[in-house]
């Protein structure tokens, strides 16, 4: 087929195009840091010292840890970067040093009681997106499983695109409220937008384990707007949704 | 009416990153899109989700205070002399 021809065709021409001039930008970094070019020390901390200090704030208690996490964390980055073989990538890493680092500094933090292991703690079997209550239940003849109190739309924040400031506060301290896992997974995917291919390679995660995680971070987050703007909708304006009402799952079906 | 292959909403939810990420089967996918064509609920919980991931986003936007910079090109230029000492020295 002409088409698949064209499609192959094109992801050649793409794939010899863009990751090179990234990764050559990437060799030239690593060497004028190797040579001891301040300027392109400077961009790199310019360029990651947000994202690595939330990073390590997911793993220590004070912004102060995470800070000399940060700090340590550059410094081996200096002594490394000769032994730097260009196998991962700079940034893979760069967030593999801060994340051990970050990780002994954060058992230090709770005096030496090590972390359970990581996945099955993101991974704990009875965590449903939304509460089983929400849904009617097997025993419905006809509406088992959808929704008895189902989700009314964030007027405010969609309607009138007004994000507050109250409302980046809620989502701040929703994912300061996961648990590890599911905060460092979220941090990486959903604040620092890395792909899903870099937090599997940074982590040492599956595929669909990296996945679990984000889905049930993501999904308490949701939740807590959802309660927020509850708390500020409510009255007359959810009037004919409010949840609970009989038939409320049905519309629609 | 409901087919026996039909999504329930409880089970939507639960899969609606495996969407987002396009990871799910194209039967699952297309049983997903068939929910999401009759139930304005889920439709309404998808749009939240993607929503939440939106403005999870913005995080990123807020810098932050610069003040161990000068800490750091210290360092740097420790690191840089000491290099610099070493290889005299070899």
């Amino acid at each position: 087929m002409d088409h698949s021809t064209d499609d192959a065709l094109m992801t050649t021409v793409k794939e010899r195009r863009k990751p090179p001039s990234a990764l050559d930008a990437e060799c030239a970094l690593v060497a004028a840091l190797r040579a001891g070019d301040e300027d392109a020390f400077l961009t790199l901390t310019r360029r990651h010292e947000g994202p690595m200090l939330r990073v390590a704030r997911t793993y220590v208690s004070s912004h102060a840890t995470a800070e000399d996490v940060v700090q340590d964390t550059w410094l081996a980055v200096l002594r490394g970067v000769d032994r730097f073989d260009g196998r991962s990538s700079l940034k893979t890493w760069l967030y593999r040093i801060l994340i051990n680092r970050a990780k002994t500094a954060g058992q230090r933090d709770r005096r030496g009681v090590p972390d359970p292991p990581f996945a099955p703690q993101g991974l704990d079997g009875s965590e449903p997106s939304v509460g089983a209550e929400r849904f009617y239940d097997v025993s419905h003849p006809q509406w088992a499983g959808h929704w008895k109190q189902p989700p009314t739309p964030w007027e405010c924040t969609v309607e009138d695109r007004l994000v507050t400031s109250e409302v980046m506060g809620v989502i701040g301290a929703a994912i300061t409220d996961l648990p590890p896992a599911q905060r460092l997974v979220v941090t990486l995917r959903d604040v620092e937008c890395w792909t899903a291919q870099e937090v599997c390679g940074a982590l040492g995660l599956s595929e669909t384990n990296q996945r679990v995680i984000l889905h049930r971070g993501r999904s308490k987050v949701r939740q807590r707007l959802e309660s927020y703007h509850r708390s500020i909708d409510g009255g007359e304006r959810e009037g004919p949704r409010r949840p609970g009402m009989p038939g409320a799952g049905r519309t629609g079906h | 009416m409901r087919a026996p292959d039909d999504l329930a909403c409880q089970e939507l939810v639960e899969l609606v990153t495996d969407y987002l990420e396009d990871v799910l089967s194209a039967d699952d996918r297309a049983r997903f899109d068939r929910h999401l064509a009759t139930c304005p609920h889920c439709r309404t919980y998808l749009d939240e989700m993607r929503l939440t991931i939106e403005l999870t986003g913005r995080l990123a936007e807020d810098d932050l205070p610069p003040e161990s910079r000068d800490a750091l090109l210290d360092a740097f230029r420790t690191w840089k002399a000491t290099e610099e000492e070493q290889s005299r020295n070899r």
